[in-house]
């Protein structure tokens, strides 16, 4: 394949890895936004997602579409609700201190995914798609007849990785639309903005809290479900989700939501491109030393503001 | 007896405990005290910037690593004697928490966990990219004919224990000298009010990077330690797992307390060993551990003894 279709083809491949990033990032950003706790178990709460995902298929045995459909609405269903619990057994008990919060959450992201290996086992596991019809897409040159379009061999997409990136995009809308337009979400700013003043005023800020982390946790499990069809279900798949939301959420302005999708679509798309052009290792090392340079240097994000 | 005899005579007993317990535990167990001693080492670097100084790092493994590849690499391709490669195990540690100290500290709180866990995921990465070198995952083994200084046989049970127990009083009685100092005392007035501190005219960040650089050299020296006496050198040792390992017995053991890591450390050691050989899902323990211990002993073992009983333990 030439260059061109070859960036292009990089590009889309950078598109999903950034819609589910988005997704997933956006939980963790809200969770820091509005609670100012750091999850380090969000990349389980992603597992976890997968791995009830490939559960809930395998055990209906129906036909794919009908297994995917009830996978996307119970896995985020049940691993917010987890989450949820998690926060008023544990988090609530530590009053969201954030050093102990931070410990905490490391032995919860033990807990999950050792119980997950004990139950589900070591092997990755994968989940078929609902509908995957590979569509062709064209490419453009100037011959001797002038512009022309043709198809080359091997640019192509499944229709289910279009699906992928569409969905995320309708989630982020709706996402926004909550926050910014309904009652749920000026609660959820109003706690953001000042817990104690938002109490004062009758929000039930322990209530609220609770929710929030079930929200964070069921973002990154629908992101989960959405790619567990592309990349099989694995107990130790929390790990690099977790490591690039934080990049992420570092990048784009801890708890700023615009710039989490910003940043989201600039990590997912660089990493898809060159992944497929150059040493992952090494891409991987310079991303993480820059992360860090950023927030040593710029500790508000790119996107953020001072508080 | 008044407090300082006290103290003298704790650190020496325990010296003088695990000096006899040689000779008196059967040969599986002094082996686990071998690797328990070094690995408390680490603890115990850990736990000067941590417990005394209120830093917490999610990064160690770096400096663990540094010591434990800056001996490695230098016997496995440059022939290094066990002297000189022990120098460029802690030379390397010494440079990584400089740097590391001297970025990260200009962060703080939460900031300052994601710089220090970024450098030390930067580091394991690092080991894989050049797996020519360090052979990845996979590691190195450095042969028992190159681990002997002089005479001095190390990959023996009775030189590995000795050579622990050595650099685990070493390293004991540093720390115990470096809290009960000025020094220490400094560290300890940042932990409990770093505003104040500043304010009574410290210099709060010179303060806060020589304790990273003496906690980073500490660690390096148990990662130098722990290649030379176990002959093993690993990617392993610089993943993410590594750098909790240290929280974890300083937690259980009790931060801010001399003797908390190796107390932490002999405990989780063994309830890790004892549920690796029920399940695969060893970490399991340490998950329920953390979240327990945060939940209702937050000052750990050592830490809840000196909160009720014995008030003078520094």
């Amino acid at each position: 394949m030439e260059f061109g279709p070859h960036l292009m083809l990089a590009s889309l491949e950078g598109a999903v890895i950034a819609a589910v990033l988005a997704l997933t990032a956006m939980g963790l950003s809200i969770v820091f936004g509005v609670m100012r706790v750091v999850n380090v178990a969000h990349g389980e709460f992603f597992m976890l997602g997968a791995v009830i995902a490939w559960t809930v298929a395998y055990s209906l045995g129906a036909h794919p579409a009908i297994g995917f459909l009830a996978a996307i609405i119970i896995a985020p269903l049940l691993v917010g609700i987890l989450a949820g619990a998690a926060d008023r057994i544990i988090l609530q008990k530590i009053n969201y201190d954030p050093d102990r919060t931070i410990v905490v959450t490391i032995g919860l992201l033990y807990i999950i995914q050792q119980t997950t290996l004990m139950t589900f086992g070591p092997d990755a596991r994968p989940v078929e798609p609902p509908f995957n019809q590979r569509l062709a897409l064209p490419w453009f040159e100037f011959g001797e007849s002038g512009f022309q379009l043709y198809w080359p061999w091997g640019l192509s997409i499944t229709s289910y990785k279009l699906f992928i990136i569409l969905a995320a995009i309708t989630l982020l809308i709706g996402l926004w639309l909550l926050m910014t337009r309904t009652r749920i979400g000026l609660v959820m700013r109003a706690t953001q903005q000042d817990s104690e003043m938002a109490g004062a005023f009758g929000v039930p800020v322990k209530s609220v809290y609770a929710w929030v982390f079930g929200l964070g946790a069921g973002l990154a499990a629908i992101g989960a479900v959405l790619i567990v069809p592309v990349q099989q279900a694995h107990y130790l798949m929390g790990n690099e989700p977790l490591l690039l939301s934080f990049i992420v959420v570092i990048i784009g302005g801890l708890g700023s939501l615009p710039g989490t999708v910003i940043a989201a679509l600039l990590i997912g798309m660089s990493d898809g491109i060159i992944s497929v052009f150059f040493s992952p290792t090494l891409a991987k090392i310079i991303a993480t030393l820059l992360v860090a340079m950023v927030l040593v240097f710029r500790p508000q994000g790119l996107m953020g503001k001072l508080q | 007896m008044n407090d300082e005899l006290r103290v003298y005579g704790l650190h020496v007993g325990i010296v003088g405990l695990l000096l006899i317990s040689y000779f008196v535990l059967p040969e599986y167990h002094s082996g686990n005290l071998a690797r328990i001693m070094v690995l408390a080492v680490y603890a115990m670097g850990y736990n000067l910037l941590f417990g005394y100084t209120g830093l917490l790092s999610l990064g160690h493994a770096l400096f663990f690593s540094s010591g434990m590849y800056g001996l490695g690499l230098a016997m496995y391709h440059m022939d290094f004697a066990v002297p000189s490669g022990i120098l460029m195990g802690l030379l390397a540690a010494l440079i990584t928490s400089t740097v590391v100290g001297f970025l990260a500290l200009r962060t703080s709180g939460v900031a300052f966990m994601i710089v220090t866990l970024m450098f030390a995921q930067a580091g394991y990465l690092t080991v894989l990219y050049f797996g020519e070198f360090t052979r990845g995952d996979e590691g190195f083994v450095l042969q028992q004919s190159e681990r002997v200084i002089g005479s001095l046989d190390l990959t023996s049970p009775a030189g590995r224990y000795f050579a622990a127990l050595l650099l685990f009083a070493i390293c004991f009685f540093l720390i115990m000298y470096i809290v009960r100092s000025g020094f220490g005392l400094a560290l300890i007035a940042i932990r409990e009010n770093e505003e104040r501190a500043k304010m009574l005219g410290y210099d709060v960040v010179t303060l806060k990077l020589k304790a990273v650089v003496i906690s980073g050299v500490m660690s390096g020296a148990a990662g130098a330690a722990y290649a030379l006496l176990f002959g093993y050198a690993g990617a392993t040792f610089a993943t993410v797992q590594y750098s909790i390992f240290p929280l974890l017995w300083v937690l259980l053991g009790g931060a801010g307390v001399t003797i908390g890591p190796l107390i932490g450390t002999i405990f989780m050691f063994y309830l890790i060993d004892y549920s690796s050989s029920l399940t695969m899902a060893y970490m399991l323990v340490a998950g329920v551990v953390l979240v327990l211990l945060t939940l209702y002993a937050p000052q750990g073992l050592a830490g809840e003894l000196r909160r009720s009983y014995f008030k003078w333990l520094p």
